[in-house]
């Protein structure tokens, strides 16, 4: 046992890039260069602030994730609540002095760069939840006292990011939890229980929801309800990805985007313009992408010896799923609108970042798959 | 250590177990949306595709182009010119009121103008082009296009507009175009669905009886346009038809000269062919500028033409009822003939009046005209001698010849939406229409064309054609067309008639003809005894050709312009026995009781081909004012009756 770890630790820089993830990385060079070609578009074929400004975040987070890759994934065991807790800070000062843009107080100013921690969090939360109950006995888990502390570590950042207010990434955040506390082995009956009381609940919380929430609820189920107003936004949507046909109008064809029907179209709404322009061939295309990544993450997963490897991977690999059937559910008007991002994809660094964050602990673990952490 | 290994083994079974479960679901999820994506994109792919072209193309529709009219030597009487116009659409202009202050100093607008501009804008959608300015002048156009720079939003553009090269001189003829109404699109459909802000339409006379033909197709400029309803670029642009030419029998030269003789007269001139029926010129006055309607009329014009007391606005050719006084001696006198009334050698003495049931009814001539027969009377008008033959006739038997002849109905069927029929009256008519009895003495002033005898200039115009045709119908028109039968076969088809005994005329018979041979048609005979229109045509000629005919000063001795003619003073009051002493000049009655003048003639006399009325409201007698007018259009007309043939053998050879 000693000897096993001795060994790992002992890894030349040669024999740690030599068992480097080269699908993964791959697979995120390619959705980068699809993501960068897609905002390229956005900016209507030129070389604008958006395409700059994304490729630049790419560029930079991607040779960022290859550094962290490089971290032990002990280093990541040790200081997964601190990460937890730096960001949790990094809300609270959000809610105090955020920035506050288009109706939400997000950002906060690090001086170099505006950071929304509300989409760290969604890593953070995992790494978290996978060194909670790392050591944890499985008898133990749904322990009372597991439960009240795990809820508190995932209710507290959902009701400082509610209280921005963003919807769409507390919601992302509270999915990013519960899946690890399944993960993890937590009874099934709590999670039939929360079910059932959040669906009593449902009516309660529908009457504390902001008036243009429920517009886009209602528009979700008629978006013909007011075609210009709160169904706006899924109407052009699925005219833009139902014209695209099967091979679509085109690289920076696209009419509904470039004749601007189509609503942020660089962030949440950046898959309705690729699947405008390269039609069903080129969605399906990227969703195979998106598979093997995630694929490759539980993949990963299943190979590391240490369970906070594991449950990590297995964690993110689940929420990076989720974010995407959740952005594409809704473009594709199969859910109402809430703001999440398409990882890698959409226009936004700290989304970027916290995607690069989460590969590069994917990729340590491939790296240190033997090690393991007491 | 062996129970921690085995909890840890089975930690890692618990969680390997529910990451299995859910890549399940992950499956079931991801299928789902593959299966969204196929139904939106491949089930439901035509349907998406025509709501994004939905929403990307807009066509903008582009006022027709009207068809023109031609006179019969293929001038243009009304076409199209060239226009700068200068248009600006609304939704395209940062800030409007910035870039109208601008243009209105450039323009140098009135504050009148320009309000009405403001007050247009918000009145349409912000899309639809609002104009400016209609008709720009050069300078005015040079201007904007010098400052165009500064004008974002604005377009100088050149459009066509209606024209009438001719003025005042085809006003009634083909009426005028203007600004579309309300009425105008809820009246006809077809306006309606190609309507664009500032198209014109026909508001009176051939401009609005053939809207229709004339209106054209618009023309398509199909753009691509953003979300916010801005052109991105020109797609398509699809040229719309012109509408159809349509080509009158009219001459201009004779048109003109109609205008010019009846220059500060009001009155009327047709002129018409005696065979084919076509009107060779129809002109009436005061008349106005129809290109000032144009681009909407301005107040201070609007007023001259409305108040102005001899009503330019009126067709009187068409529109204007009178009585038409002695010229429709030559079809009473015909009636009596027809009627076996009296024969051309019945005398009467005429001493200057009449006395009847205790009413005297006065000759024109104070002095009488002594013994006379018909052809004396009508030679020198002689009215008592047609108040004998008229009581001898009676009304009734008047008005069937006169009927036939074209008095009291249209001449046009359906052609000017403003055409009155006028009124020859008779005892059933009165009875019906005033509910008392007739009385003998007013056949007696119906005999000399007063009383209730109403006519237009154009069918005392008709009149005098049938007669001169040897007394057969004819069909006016004004508009040329390839169906037109030809002068020798009219000829002919009416020396046909002139045999053959009048048969059984069925409706059905002869609306099936027309069917088969479009344009066929009968030229029936209106008399029962050809020798009695002779009569009358030669005594026509003598009243202008004789010494003492009426209109003998105004005759032309060459055999070539050598007409024959009848002249008419119509009375417009009744004269008291002071008046009649006094025996005024025409100079000396105030102007609204001066008499009307008539002249009706045909010619040339030994081979007819036209006929003619003039008109000359309150112009005294129609030896004095409307003879020597008519002498003048007679002569033109011969003139140009050669070239008018020429013209239409070339065309006869083409069909």
């Amino acid at each position: 046992m000693f000897q096993q770890s001795s060994y790992t630790e002992q890894l030349t820089f040669f024999q740690k890039l030599k068992s480097f993830d080269f699908i993964l990385v791959a697979c995120v060079l390619i959705l980068g260069l699809i993501s960068n070609l897609s905002m390229f578009s956005t900016d209507g074929g030129e070389f604008l602030y958006h395409t700059k400004s994304h490729l630049i975040r790419f560029l930079v987070f991607f040779i960022l994730m290859l550094f962290l890759s490089f971290f032990s994934l002990r280093f990541w065991h040790s200081t997964a609540y601190l990460f937890y807790i730096v960001i949790l800070g990094f809300l609270i000062w959000a809610s105090l002095y955020g920035i506050t843009a288009s109706g939400s107080q997000r950002w906060i100013n690090l001086y170099f760069i505006n950071l929304q921690p509300s989409e760290l969090m969604k890593i953070a939360i995992i790494v978290c939840f996978a060194r909670f109950f790392h050591r944890e006995q499985i008898t133990n888990v749904s322990s009372f006292k597991n439960i009240i502390v795990s809820l508190a570590i995932l209710v507290m950042p959902i009701v400082l990011v509610v209280s921005q207010p963003d919807l769409g990434t507390s919601i992302l955040i509270a999915a990013s939890g519960l899946i690890v506390l399944w993960l993890a082995g937590l009874n099934i009956r709590y999670f039939v229980y929360s079910g059932l009381i959040l669906l009593i609940s449902f009516p309660f919380v529908i009457s504390f929801l902001k008036p243009y929430q429920k517009l886009r609820i209602l528009s979700f189920f008629n978006p013909d309800r007011d075609p210009l107003g709160a169904g706006y936004q899924i109407i052009q949507s699925k005219i833009a990805v139902g014209s695209g046909g099967l091979t679509g109008k085109g690289f920076l064809q696209g009419t509904q985007s470039y004749l601007e029907f189509l609503p942020e179209k660089h962030t949440d709404f950046i898959f309705t313009l690729f699947s405008e322009e390269h039609g069903f061939i080129g969605s399906v295309f990227l969703l195979i992408i998106y598979g093997i990544l995630i694929y490759r993450i539980i993949k990963i997963g299943s190979i590391s010896r240490s369970y906070f490897g594991r449950l990590f991977c297995y964690g993110f690999g689940s929420a990076i799923f989720i974010y995407i059937a959740v952005n594409m559910s809704m473009v594709l008007g199969l859910l109402p609108i809430v703001g999440s991002p398409l990882p890698i994809m959409s226009y936004g660094g700290s989304s970027m970042l916290a995607t690069m964050i989460g590969l590069s602990i994917v990729m340590s673990t491939k790296i240190y798959h033997k090690q393991i952490i007491n | 250590m062996f129970s921690s290994n085995d909890s840890n083994v089975r930690k890692f079974n618990t969680i390997n177990r529910r990451v299995f479960i859910l890549s399940l679901a992950k499956g079931v999820v991801f299928t789902g949306i593959l299966a969204r994506l196929f139904t939106l994109q491949i089930s439901d792919n035509k349907k998406y595709l025509t709501l994004s072209d939905k929403n990307r193309l807009r066509e903008w529709r582009l006022p027709p182009v009207r068809g023109e009219f031609k006179d019969y030597f293929n001038n243009t009487i009304a076409g199209n010119t060239e226009v700068y116009q200068l248009h600006v659409i609304p939704e395209q202009v940062e800030n409007f009121k910035n870039l109208m202050v601008r243009l209105k100093n450039i323009l140098s607008l009135s504050d009148k103008e320009f309000s009405k501009i403001v007050k247009k804008k918000n009145q349409q959608k912000p899309w639809e082009t609002l104009i400016i300015s209609e008709n720009l002048s050069w300078d005015q156009f040079s201007k904007v296009n010098y400052y165009l720079h500064e004008l974002s939003g604005a377009k100088p553009v050149l459009s066509v507009a209606r024209s009438y090269p001719f003025k005042e001189n085809y006003t009634h003829v083909l009426g005028y175009v203007a600004q579309a109404s309300e009425k105008d699109l809820s009246d006809n459909e077809n306006v309606k669905n190609k309507h664009v802000p500032g198209l014109r339409v026909g508001k009176t006379g051939l401009e609005k009886s053939f809207e229709n033909e004339l209106i054209g197709s618009n023309g398509v400029q199909r753009y691509e346009v953003n979300a916010f309803g801005k052109r991105i670029k020109q797609l398509n642009f699809q040229k719309g038809d012109k509408g159809r030419e349509i080509k009158l029998t009219l001459d201009t030269e004779v048109q003109k000269l109609c205008n010019e003789l009846l220059a500060n007269k009001s009155g009327s001139i047709s002129v018409m062919d005696i065979y084919t029926g076509e009107v060779i010129a129809m002109h009436s006055s005061p008349s106005f500028d129809p290109n000032l309607f144009l681009y909407g009329i301005s107040y201070k014009d609007w007023d001259t033409i409305r108040n102005n007391p001899n009503k330019p606005l009126i067709n009187k050719t068409i529109s204007g009822l009178y009585s038409p006084g002695s010229t429709i001696k030559p079809v009473v006198a015909l009636s009596a003939l027809e009627n076996n009334v009296i024969s051309p050698n019945f005398k009467v003495r005429c001493t200057g009046k009449m006395e009847m049931y205790g009413q005297t009814y006065h000759c024109w001539k104070k002095k009488g005209h002594g013994v006379v027969d018909l052809r004396g009377a009508i030679i020198q008008s002689c009215d008592t001698y047609f108040y004998e033959m008229s009581r001898r006739l009676g009304v009734d038997r008047l008005k069937v010849t006169a009927s036939k002849f074209g008095l009291g109905n249209k001449v046009f069927n359906n052609l000017y939406k403003e055409e009155k029929g006028g009124l020859f009256p008779s005892t059933n008519w009165k009875k019906a229409n005033l509910g008392q009895g007739w009385v003998l003495g007013e056949t007696l002033i119906t005999g000399i064309g007063q009383g209730y005898v109403q006519t237009t200039p154009l069918q005392l115009c008709l009149m005098t054609a049938q007669l001169a045709n040897g007394g057969f119908k004819i069909y006016p028109t004004l508009i040329s067309n390839k169906y037109q039968e030809s002068f020798e076969k009219i000829k002919y088809k009416m020396s046909q008639n002139l045999v053959k005994e009048e048969k059984y005329d069925s409706s059905i018979i002869r609306t099936a003809e027309e069917f088969f041979k479009p344009g066929e048609k009968d030229y029936k005979k209106l008399f029962r005894n050809q020798e009695n229109v002779k009569f009358v045509l030669e005594a026509m000629f003598a009243s202008t050709n004789q010494w003492n005919g009426t209109s003998y000063k105004s005759r032309i001795e060459d055999p070539k312009y050598q007409f024959a003619g009848k002249t008419g003073t119509a009375q417009v009051k009744r004269i008291t026995e002071e008046q009649r002493e006094l025996d005024l000049e025409t100079s000396q009655i105030p102007y609204e009781d001066r008499d009307h003048a008539w002249f009706v003639a045909f010619g040339p006399y030994k081979n007819p081909r036209y006929s003619i009325s003039v008109f000359v409201e309150h112009g005294g007698s129609g030896s004095k004012a409307a003879a020597p007018l008519a002498k003048k259009v007679i002569k033109k007309v011969i003139d140009r009756h050669e070239e008018r043939e020429k013209l239409r053998k070339r065309n006869l050879v083409n069909i």
